[in-house]
């Protein structure tokens, strides 16, 4: 009797239900874990406690007007997302923004992918023990807020980028400034690598843990550094290339083994070669206008501007769509994606000719980045869920829209 | 110079789907183009096997999307769009299939990527489309016992009626 109750013991597994508000979780992400022992032998994850339902209401809103509910997708990096955003209207409606706007897009994107990854270097880091690094980074991720705040008023949610160019010009005192803070920034992300790069205990934590071979990362549907790690050359900046991403020259740096250290080294050398792209961005900037004649604007009230825009133009005709329906958007469908921090974030928008997106799906990569953990978990411990967890570089505002 | 590629891929692409349309005659609808986006609108029964032919004769490696639309009234009312995505060869194409409401089932692409399982899971989720041969086809980002299918244009946006598992914590007046 006694015999057969510790066999039974011995063969149900533990079962243990992490989060949804786990401070190691990133958000409100649910794991439903089972252990034989402390290893893991299937983990279920459960997602949608922060569905808002964006896609739906953006179906309600005008086209400009629906920018702003990209900014509460990726709440770190929520210039990438408008510009993502943007992008895609701007390939429905045919107009091109002007080279001023586009070098100050790409000042920006790069300035959100350095903030994203040091918020993501400071949580992984915590998670796994490394305090010190945390208040290293928020240092610097600070003073990018800050400059985000010089730039357009706003630090987290900034609605920057506008359809067809970018809202306010950059003046050259602030250019100045976040030039000479990038040179302080390649000092700073040494600091980090001192940090960790050879630390015994980082190297034991993270050095084949979750490991994926190339061809499963892509079956899997990874996308950014997650990807790369694993060795693949797919970088949306390179592959379908936007903004002024053509005109500067960098690496997209490639990991061998695909485990949680390579994730790591990608992503600092990332951040090295974000620095190179701002400074040569911010040598190379034209003068001139910072959004173009045709695009569609906010700022102004219909009213008022039907007394000052030509009826012709196709900024009268938006307007006038507002109130009647009239066919001004062309009829197409349109998928245009950028490279966020996380990975490839792609907008699918389908018009009907009306002034609202008639159908906008978003492609999120912390999306599918959740739908690989079960397969990286696989026989690791409990203990390495959480580093992987750390290095796919999750937000739940993403993933649950 | 980035004009002059943007238009060999698009022209690629489109040799792409002609060959798709000497294969599977029959099977293709229509092939569009905009903006240099390549649109090819299949017949939903060989839909797995011309996905299976472009990821492994054409090197389509990527699948960057999985969707649904509704085109209310309509008939057929969904589609399901997949863009496929070759890392390699930088190529893009785009495969839609239309689906009734009256048989909204359709082949499940999930044992050729397991990216598919959720992005179908979803598709299910929000507008109640099956995916025949889906190992786990249950509700994702909604709860578990939802009724109705949000992202359905007769879907009002504010909701039908409070949700049942909201209403038992507030009566319970915890």
């Amino acid at each position: 009797m006694g015999k057969l109750e510790i066999e039974k013991l011995s063969d149900s597994n533990f079962i243990l239900q992490m989060g949804p508000h786990h401070p190691a979780t990133h958000g409100v992400l649910r794991l439903f874990c089972e252990f034989e022992g402390e290893r893991v032998i299937k983990i279920t994850p459960d997602i949608g406690y922060l569905h808002r339902g964006i896609e739906k209401l953006s179906e309600t809103k005008t086209y400009p007007v629906a920018m702003t509910l990209t900014d509460r997708l990726d709440y770190i990096s929520s210039m990438i997302n408008n510009i993502g955003y943007c992008l895609a209207v701007e390939r429905l409606l045919n107009i091109e923004p002007p080279p001023r706007a586009k070098f100050i897009r790409t000042v920006v994107s790069e300035l959100t992918r350095l903030s994203s990854h040091l918020l993501w270097l400071a949580t992984h880091a915590l998670d796994i023990g490394a305090m010190t690094v945390f208040l290293y980074a928020f240092r610097e991720r600070e003073q990018i807020l800050q400059f985000f705040e010089k730039i357009c008023g706003a630090r987290l949610t900034v609605s920057y980028p506008r359809i067809g160019g970018v809202r306010f010009d950059i003046n050259s005192f602030v250019l100045d400034e976040i030039y000479k803070f990038m040179d302080t920034m390649l000092n700073r992300i040494d600091e980090y690598e001192t940090l960790l790069t050879e630390n015994r205990i980082w190297i034991a934590r993270t050095k084949n843990i979750g490991v994926i071979s190339a061809a499963e990362a892509v079956s899997l549907g990874l996308t950014g550094p997650a990807l790369r790690a694993s060795g693949v050359y797919y970088d949306v900046r390179k592959h379908m290339p936007y903004d002024a991403y053509n005109e500067v020259e960098f690496e997209v740096p490639l990991g061998e083994n695909g485990d949680t250290y390579d994730r790591y080294l990608c992503r600092i050398r990332e951040m090295r070669q974000s620095v190179f792209i701002v400074k040569q961005c911010i040598e190379k900037m034209p003068k001139g206008e910072i959004i173009t004649d045709k695009a569609i604007d906010i700022d102004i009230s219909p009213e008022r501007k039907r007394l000052f825009v030509a009826e012709d133009s196709l900024w009268s005709g938006f307007i006038a769509f507002l109130d009647e329906k009239r066919e001004l958007i062309p009829k197409g469908e349109i998928y245009s994606a950028v490279e966020a921090p996380k990975g490839e974030l792609g907008f699918y928008i389908v018009s009907d000719g009306g002034g609202k997106p008639y159908r906008m799906r978003i492609r999120a990569p912390s999306f599918i980045h959740i739908s690989a953990i079960p397969k990286l978990c696989e026989g690791h411990f409990l203990a390495d869920v959480i580093a992987i967890i750390g290095t796919l570089d999750i937000v739940m505002g993403e993933a649950d829209r | 110079m980035a004009e002059k590629i943007k238009k060999a891929a698009t022209e690629a692409s489109l040799k792409i789907a002609e060959q798709l349309r000497r294969i599977f005659y029959d099977y293709i609808v229509d092939i569009k183009e905009f903006r240099g986006q390549v649109l090819v609108v299949v017949n939903k029964e060989k839909i797995k096997e011309i996905i299976k032919y472009l990821k492994e004769e054409q090197g389509f490696n990527h699948l960057q999307d999985l969707c649904g639309v509704d085109y209310y009234p309509q008939k057929p009312r969904f589609e399901v769009v997949y863009s496929l995505f070759s890392i390699w060869r930088r190529l893009y194409i785009r495969l839609k299939v239309k689906v009734d409401e009256e048989d909204p089932e359709i082949e499940s692409i999930s044992d050729l990527w397991q990216s598919a399982n959720w992005l179908e899971r979803e598709c299910f989720d929000m507008f109640g489309l099956r995916f025949k041969g889906h190992p786990d086809l249950k509700r994702i980002l909604m709860p578990e016992d939802w009724e109705g299918y949000p992202l359905r244009k007769d879907y009002p946006i504010e909701g039908k009626e409070v949700w049942k598992g909201f209403r038992e914590i507030v009566e319970s007046g915890v």
